[in-house]
C-alpha cells in the first residue's frame, strides 16, 4: 500500500516522489547510468543523432503548418509560400533539408564506429539490430520526405523507387516473384499522382516518425543491460566499478555516471557539432537542395541525369551495376546483410579493428569501397565508370561473404 | 477452471484475429487505386498525321506513350513488334524504361533510345540493345479502328501479338 504524507505540500519534491517517483527515475535513467571512462568523441554520436532528430521534428512541425499535399499546390507551397511568404519559413526549410542530409552522415559515422570497435558483439547484438532498423526507417522517411516538394527529382525518385517493388522480371522463376500490381497498389495510381502524394505525406509526418520514436526507445533500452562498449573492448564489471565511484574512489573507478559527468562531454561535442550544423544551414544549405528539384514535376520528361541524395548513392550504384534481376538480388543482399553483422563476425574478440589483424584490412576496405561506390553513384553510367562500378559492387559483396571466414580464422586476443 | 479460461482466451483470440483480418483488408482496399483513376484508363490517338521516323509522345494513364511511324530505312523496319496500320508500320510502346521507369530519349541519327538513368538502350522497335532493362519496351493493350487507336482495350491485333508473346 502506497503511503501518501497528508502534510506534504503539493508539487514539492516529496509530494512528486510519492506520486511519480521522480528521484528514482532520475537515478535509474541518468545519475546511476554508468558509462566507461575509456571512450572518445565518437561515443557522443548517439546524442548528436538524437539532437538532429529533434531538429528535424521541430522544423518539420513548422513546415507542416503551410505545406499542401496536392499535386497542384505542393511545389508552390514549398518554393513560394514557405520560402517567400511565411516569416522565417526559409529557416525551417533549410534546417529540415540540411538536417536530413547531415543525419545520414552521422548515422554512417555511428555505424562505422560500431563496426570498428566491435560494439555489436557479446550481448550488444540487439543494439546493432535496433540501430539497423533505425537506419532502414530513416531511409524510408527520407525517401517519403523527398517526394513531398513535388519537383522533378521528387517525381522521378518516386517513380524509380516504387518500380523496385515490381520485383523480378517474368522470365525469372516463372514470374513467381513478379508483382506488377503491387507497384500500382503502392502508388494508388498508374503513375505517381494525387493518391501517391497523400499517402507518402501521411507516412512522412505520422507513421514513420512514430516508428522511429519507438525504435529509438528500443535502441536506448538495448544499451541498458550490456552498457556501451569502450575503446579497448574491455569487459567492465559495471556494478563493482559503480560501487567504487559511489564510495568516492572516482579516480580508481573505470566508469562515470551519465549525468552529470558524461553529459558534460556530450554537450561539448554537441556544441561543436551545432556550430558546424548552423554554418551549413545559414551559409551552405544549397548542398542539400538539388537544383533539378526546383523544376516542378513533369511526368512526360525525365531529367537528363537522375541520381539519389548522396546517402543512397552506394546502394544505388550496386543496383545499377547489374542487369535488373541480379541487380535486385545484389541490392537486397547489401542492405539485409548489415542486419546480421553480429552473427557473421565469428571471432570472440571485442576489440578495435586495429588489433584484429585481417579484420583491420576488411574494415578499411569496406569503408573505402563504400566511398568509391558513393562517388561512382553520382557519375553518369558510361564507359569506365560502368566497369569501375561493377568492380566496386562485386568487391562489396565479396567482402561480406569473406567476413565469416576472416573472423573465424582470427586469433583470440589476450587468452579471452 | 483452467479449461474455461483457455476457452475464453481462444474465443477472444479468434474474434480479435477476425477483426484484425478485416481491418487489414480494409487497409489494403484503402490503398487501392480509386474508381475514378481506373475509369480514366482509355485514350484514343489518331495515327493518320504521323511522319516517318519522327517520335510523338502521347499520354495514357499518366504514362508517356511513344508513337512513331517507322520508315523502310530504319533497321527495325522488319521487326514483328511493329504494328501494321494500312501500309504503314508503327512503333507503339509505353515510354518508360522497363528497368525502373525513366523515360528513354530517342536519338534519330542512331535509330535508338537511350535511358538517362542507368544507360539502358532500345532500338526503334523497343528491343533491348544494352542492359540493365530486362525486357523490351512494353506495348500497351490497344484496339485499331481504321487509323485510330484506342489504348487500354485489347483488340484483335493486340491479342494476336499476345499469342505470339510479342507483348
Amino acid at each position: 500500500m502506497a503511503h501518501f504524507d497528508p502534510n506534504a505540500k503539493p508539487f514539492t519534491k516529496k509530494w512528486l516522489n510519492e506520486r511519480l517517483a521522480i528521484e528514482t527515475i532520475e537515478r535509474v535513467m541518468s545519475t546511476e547510468y554508468w558509462i566507461p571512462k575509456n571512450i572518445n568523441f565518437l561515443w557522443a554520436m548517439g546524442m548528436v543523432l538524437a539532437a538532429t532528430f529533434g531538429l528535424l521534428l521541430i522544423s518539420g512541425i513548422f513546415l507542416l503548418m503551410y505545406y499542401i499535399p496536392t499535386t497542384k499546390e505542393a511545389f508552390n507551397s514549398v518554393n513560394y509560400l514557405i520560402m517567400s511568404q511565411v516569416g522565417y519559413g526559409w529557416l525551417w526549410r533549410h534546417i529540415h533539408a540540411v538536417a536530413a542530409s547531415v543525419v545520414f552522415l552521422i548515422i554512417y559515422i555511428h555505424m562505422f564506429t560500431g563496426i570498428y570497435y566491435g560494439s555489436y558483439k557479446k550481448g550488444r547484438e540487439m543494439i546493432w539490430i535496433s540501430g539497423m532498423l533505425l537506419f532502414l526507417t530513416f531511409s524510408g522517411e527520407a525517401f517519403a520526405g523527398y517526394v513531398l516538394p513535388w519537383g522533378q527529382m521528387s517525381y522521378w525518385a518516386g517513380m524509380v523507387i516504387t518500380n523496385l517493388f515490381e520485383g523480378f522480371s517474368k522470365d525469372f522463376l516463372g514470374g513467381a516473384l513478379n508483382f506488377p500490381g503491387l507497384v500500382e497498389w503502392i502508388r494508388g495510381d498508374y503513375v505517381p499522382g494525387q493518391a501517391f502524394i497523400g499517402r507518402f505525406f501521411m507516412l512522412h509526418v505520422v507513421l514513420m516518425p512514430l516508428a522511429i520514436i519507438g525504435l529509438i526507445v528500443l535502441h536506448f533500452g538495448a544499451l541498458r543491460i550490456p552498457h556501451v562498449n569502450n575503446q579497448d573492448g574491455e569487459e567492465i564489471d559495471f556494478e563493482a566499478e559503480a560501487e567504487k565511484w559511489k564510495a568516492g574512489k572516482r579516480k580508481e573507478s573505470k566508469v562515470i555516471p551519465f549525468k552529470p559527468v558524461f553529459l558534460s562531454k556530450d554537450v561539448f561535442v554537441l556544441s561543436i557539432y551545432f556550430i558546424f550544423f548552423f554554418y551549413l544551414v545559414f551559409y551552405h544549405f544549397e548542398f542539400a537542395m538539388d537544383p533539378v528539384n526546383f523544376d516542378p514535376a513533369d511526368p512526360l520528361k525525365t531529367p537528363p541525369h537522375i541520381y539519389p541524395e548522396w546517402y543512397f548513392l552506394w546502394s544505388y550504384e550496386v543496383l545499377r551495376a547489374f542487369p535488373k534481376n541480379p541487380g535486385l538480388v545484389a541490392f537486397g543482399f547489401v542492405q539485409a546483410i548489415l542486419l546480421v553483422l553480429p552473427f557473421l563476425d565469428r571471432s570472440p574478440n571485442v576489440a578495435p579493428a586495429s588489433k584484429r589483424g585481417p579484420f583491420k584490412i576488411w574494415f578499411w576496405l569496406l569503408l573505402v569501397d563504400m566511398v568509391i561506390l558513393t562517388i561512382l553513384g553520382k557519375l553518369p553510367p558510361e564507359g569506365i565508370f560502368t566497369i569501375l562500378g561493377k568492380i566496386a559492387a562485386y568487391t562489396l559483396i565479396a567482402l561480406w561473404i569473406a567476413l565469416p571466414f576472416i573472423t573465424k580464422a582470427e586469433k583470440p586476443i589476450g587468452g579471452r | 477452471m483452467s479449461d474455461r479460461r483457455d476457452f475464453m482466451g481462444m474465443a477472444l483470440g479468434a474474434f480479435a484475429g477476425l477483426g484484425a483480418l478485416g481491418a487489414l483488408y480494409a487497409a489494403k482496399r484503402t490503398w487501392d487505386p480509386l474508381p475514378s483513376v481506373k475509369a480514366g484508363g482509355f485514350t484514343t490517338i489518331d495515327l493518320s498525321g504521323a511522319k516517318e521516323n519522327e517520335l510523338n509522345t502521347e499520354v495514357w494513364r499518366g504514362k508517356p506513350i511513344f508513337v512513331m511511324k517507322v520508315g523502310k530505312n530504319n533497321p527495325a523496319y522488319n521487326d514483328k513488334r511493329l504494328i501494321k496500320v494500312g501500309n504503314d508500320r508503327f512503333f507503339i510502346a509505353i515510354g518508360l524504361c522497363t528497368h525502373l521507369g525513366c523515360i528513354p530519349t530517342y536519338f534519330p541519327e542512331k535509330n535508338k533510345f537511350i535511358c538517362p538513368c542507368h544507360g539502358g538502350q532500345f532500338d526503334a522497335a523497343g528491343k533491348v540493345l544494352k542492359a540493365p532493362p530486362p525486357k523490351p519496351l512494353t506495348i500497351p493493350p490497344f484496339k485499331l479502328e481504321g487509323t485510330k487507336m484506342v489504348l487500354g482495350e485489347e483488340g484483335k491485333e493486340y491479342k494476336e501479338m499476345k499469342a505470339q508473346k510479342l507483348v
